[in-house]
């Protein structure tokens, strides 16, 4: 049937912009309900942003949960957040952005027609998607270790090197007072401690599951009475003023502590919830990490056709296409890193 | 010239002209050059009567459901297969039927046909959608078998977290579904984009493209929010990580305005086909251009952004703030503007024009009337004060029936029925069609008049037993039930055997003016052939087109003596 409708548009000599000449765009990249190869690029590159933009919406979901729980009980982030690693996010974050280019500058080479070069950068490209991976790999286990996992399976407990993690039982002393109100002094005295504890405290897991469950339960039991921390009335609901300068630790000593311990060294109060932090921080990178999987599925598709010769200067909509994507994916750790690794 | 010569050597003398023996529907043969086809006509052919299958499979439901209802105490099924029922219920009709149904089965065939191009911009991502779907209504049928679900369709945590039944398959196939939906909307806004014909500026497009164009902004914003909605509900059903749960610090309430950030909006993917629907029918059989065209036009896209912004309505008494409520309460309000201004316009466009009660008028008319007690029900919901009282309470089941029932479907079947000769080549029996149609109305105004009614006397919803005061009111919902299903069994009936005994449909049966009725009924595989005319104003203009009683359609004066296509490129030669 087409080739017929191809005859005899040719033959009645039909000069009109939709008619079904197959003869234009000769190009064997021309897709057959498109005009010309612009047209088509055109089409590819507009899916191609709505679909980037139904990506959005979907991390979207994830942001805003992400600043309800942080509204709400800003404690638990600005607590929990010590425990990922700065260096590690950081160099993930330069990773990344170091990818991103790579792929922006392949896209560049298969314009002008550089296949080489464009192959070389496409290489790099997944290197570092494999570098970032390996980063989280390391990051995720430490956390697993550690018990620092969301939800039911927060358990956090010492570490093999001995290292306390959560000075709940360390602080129990005081619990009472500290939980309505966590002084800047309480806050530095616990560091302090934490500092000297690192060589002389070790607190069994035992103690400390002591400390935290009936924290769990409590909070669960007040959690299902009112609707959670949207009530203004709620008695224990924080209010969010009091909490930023409590919260955060004294500038300097905190610092230089954590500088010293890496990324478990601040000893402070546990807040309820803590594993709330983790079901968000795991959830969001998690999903994150899907799309860097993701990305790297598309950018080992496309070295495979580039290294088969089958883009060129007239077409190379999926290396453009893919590159876009995987910016999408660098953007949002983009937000990621300092929403989740760099709180005050 | 070719295939021309092939239509009219192939004997069929009782063809009329614009009747094309070789088709779409016979271009290829065999199970899998549909199964594996990229023609936009096919996959929505398919979709259609998969729509239609799980329609009759929903349908099932509700009549058991109505059934039930039918005294006080357990008739039929006790109330843990009752909670079952109106689960799948809602689930299989929202998800499998009244989502997908205008968009991705009447769109998909008729969208690039009226901009004169030859298929939707991504085929194969529109067969991947159309599997997808597939995938996922299999998927979720198959928790039949797996414990059944009985969270009813909106998944509220934390019953969803915490009940025994198969959760996660339904789910994970709302999910999956999802992504047929994007697939689709996104088709649809990029070839609505880029695969306009030359000449056809934004403003020359049939209406219906503008209201397909609404909804598919809906369905790419708005569908990323219920999967991720959904991905954090098998996670937390899964790993317990405690985002919805309260009893590990989580929030129950933020599920819930998850979940309506996504389907309120969905109301509007189902709501807004449905208008673009009838904003092509009402001119058509009213032989009169559609009165306030930009404004229709403009109302789509208003419906489409508002709605966005109103979800906080569901959750009037969940605990939301009092700011937020009256904030919520004033946006929706608003959302009816646009809805009244299409109302109006149809109202104007029919007002002095001629009628022609053919069977899809009887479903415009059907619907506008149904369409306009849904939408004015929907203000007591909307409103604060009475809402409070009438939350949970079959008064709230009866809006929604109205407007995402009602006339959703009213205006797919009418659809439907506008398009079969154009998808089948085939007329069908127009006495008995109307018949259907008008006992189809009679039996949903019978259904749910009376729930409007108990639900303001306070009557909740979702009880397998009620109070013996209310009874009256059952039965006669009930009772309409079954009217409704005998005028859908007449439809079907009169569609199918169209198909064996129906007399082949010319090109343009009902003299409208939109591209798709140049071209033969059905369709040549590559849409057209030979070049469609394109209007140089709003496609509802009648006066070029012209009843032939010997041909039972119109023919295209501009054409100049060729009375349908292909017959052109004869003179051609
Ligand atoms: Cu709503």
């Amino acid at each position: 049937m087409s080739l017929m409708h191809g005859e005899h548009a040719h033959g009645s000599g039909h000069d009109h912009e939709h008619g079904h000449e197959h003869g234009h765009g000769h190009s064997p990249y021309l897709e057959h309900h498109f005009e010309t190869l612009g047209q088509q690029f055109e089409s590819d590159k507009l899916g191609m942003w709505l679909f980037l933009a139904t990506e959005i919406l979907l991390f979207g979901g994830l942001f805003c949960a992400y600043s309800v729980y942080r509204g709400n009980h800003p404690e638990i982030f600005v607590y929990a957040h010590q425990y990922l690693n700065k260096m590690w996010g950081g160099i993930n974050t330069v990773v990344l952005l170091l990818s991103s280019f790579t792929i922006a500058w392949s896209v560049r080479a298969t314009q002008l027609g550089q296949r080489s070069l464009q192959i070389g950068l496409l290489v790099i490209t997944l290197l570092c998607a494999f570098g970032f991976l390996g980063i989280k790999y390391v990051e995720y286990s430490e956390k697993w270790k550690h018990g620092l996992l969301p939800g039911k399976h927060y358990q956090p407990h010492v570490g093999s090197h001995g290292e306390e993690h959560a000075a709940g039982a360390e602080a129990g002393a005081d619990h009472a007072a500290a939980a309505t109100s966590a002084g800047g002094e309480h806050t530095a005295a616990a560091t302090t401690d934490a500092a000297a504890a690192d060589s002389t405290l070790s607190v069994t897991a035992g103690d400390h599951h002591a400390s935290t469950d009936p924290a769990i339960a409590d909070s669960a039991a007040s959690a299902v009475a009112a609707v959670p921390a949207a009530d203004p009335n709620d008695p224990l609901a924080i209010d969010p003023s009091k909490i930023a300068p409590a919260a955060a630790p004294p500038a300097g000593l905190a610092r230089e502590v954590r500088q010293h311990e890496g990324e478990h060294g601040v000893m402070m109060e546990e807040p309820k919830n803590v594993q709330t932090f983790f079901a968000v921080y795991f959830v969001m990178t998690g999903l994150h990490g899907v799309h860097v999987v993701a990305g790297i599925i598309a950018i080992f598709v496309i070295l495979i056709y580039s290294m088969r010769g089958l883009y060129k200067p007239e077409w190379f909509t999926p290396v453009d296409m893919v590159a876009l994507y995987w910016h999408i994916v660098d953007l949002i750790w983009i937000f990621l890193f300092p929403l989740l690794y760099l709180i005050h | 010239m070719a295939s021309t010569g092939m239509r009219v050597g192939s004997g069929a003398t009782d063809a009329p002209v614009g009747y094309a023996e070789n088709n779409f529907l016979n271009h290829t043969k065999g199970f899998a050059s549909w199964i594996w086809t990229l023609d936009h006509k096919r996959i929505g052919v398919m979709y259609m009567w998969s729509i239609i299958l799980f329609f009759f499979a929903g349908g099932l439901f509700a009549t058991m459901l109505r059934t039930e209802l039918w005294t006080p105490k357990d008739d039929i099924v006790g109330p843990d297969l009752y909670n079952q029922l109106f689960t799948y219920h809602g689930a299989v009709m929202v998800f499998l039927v009244i989502l997908p149904g205008i968009p991705a089965a009447l769109a998909n065939f008729v969208l690039p046909i009226m901009l004169g191009a030859k298929d939707v911009a991504f085929p194969k991502l529109n067969l991947a959608s159309y599997w997808l779907f597939v995938v996922g209504a299999l998927l979720a049928l198959s928790s039949l078998v797996q414990g059944g679900l009985d969270t009813g369709w909106t998944f509220y945590t934390p019953y969803s977290t915490s009940t025994n039944t198969a959760v996660v398959p339904v789910v994970t196939a709302a999910f999956i579904l999802g992504f047929a939906n994007i697939f689709t909307g996104l088709n649809f806004i990029v070839t609505i984009h880029k695969l306009r014909p030359p000449g056809m500026g934004w403003f020359n497009m049939p209406l219906f493209l503008w209201g397909i164009y609404a909804t598919g902004i809906i369905q790419v914003l708005a569908t990323p929010v219920l999967g991720i909605t959904l991905l954090l509900l098998i996670i937390e059903r899964v790993f317990h990580v405690g985002i919805f749960d309260p009893a590990l610090g989580g929030d129950p309430v933020l599920f819930q305005h998850f979940f309506w950030f996504y389907s309120h909006p969905a109301v509007y993917i189902m709501i807004l086909p449905a208008m673009a629907v009838i904003s092509e029918m009402v001119p058509t059989f009213s032989r009169k251009p559609i009165f306030g065209y930009r404004f229709i036009a403009y109302s789509s896209i208003a419906i489409a952004l508002f709605g966005f912004l109103v979800w906080g309505h569901h959750m009037f008494v969940a605990g939301q703030s009092a700011l937020m409520n009256m904030i919520m309460s004033a946006l929706t309000y608003s959302v009816s503007i646009p809805s009244a201004v299409k109302v109006f316009n149809w109202l104007a466009t029919m007002w002095k024009g001629s009628i022609q009660y053919r069977t899809p008028m009887i479903w415009v008319l059907g619907f506008i009337w149904i369409f306009a007690i849904g939408g004015l029900t929907g203000l007591f919901l909307g409103s604060l004060g009475t809402d409070v009282h009438l939350h949970e309470t079959y008064f709230v089941v009866a809006h929604f029936h109205y407007t995402m029932m009602g006339s959703t479907f009213l205006a797919f079947f009418g659809g439907v029925f506008y398009w079969w000769p154009k998808m089948f080549g085939r007329m069908y029996d127009e006495k008995w069609g109307t018949i259907g149609a008008l006992i189809v109305n009679i039996g949903f105004n019978a259904t749910f008049i009376p729930q409007f009614i108990m639900g303001s006397h306070g009557s909740p919803r979702r009880y397998a037993h009620y109070l013996p005061e209310y009874q009256p009111f059952h039965q006669a919902s009930t009772v309409g039930t079954y009217i409704m299903l005998v005028g859908f069994i007449i439809c079907g009936w009169v569609l199918i055997s169209s198909l064996y005994r129906g007399r082949k449909a010319p090109a343009n049966p009902w003299g409208a003016s939109t591209l798709e009725w140049q071209c033969t009924s059905p369709p040549p595989y590559n849409n057209f052939d030979e070049p469609p005319i394109v209007p140089e104003d709003e496609p509802y203009h009648y006066d070029h087109l012209e009843w032939d009683p010997e041909l039972g359609g119109y023919i295209d004066k501009r054409r100049e003596g060729s009375p349908a296509p292909g017959a052109a490129v004869e003179a051609a030669h």
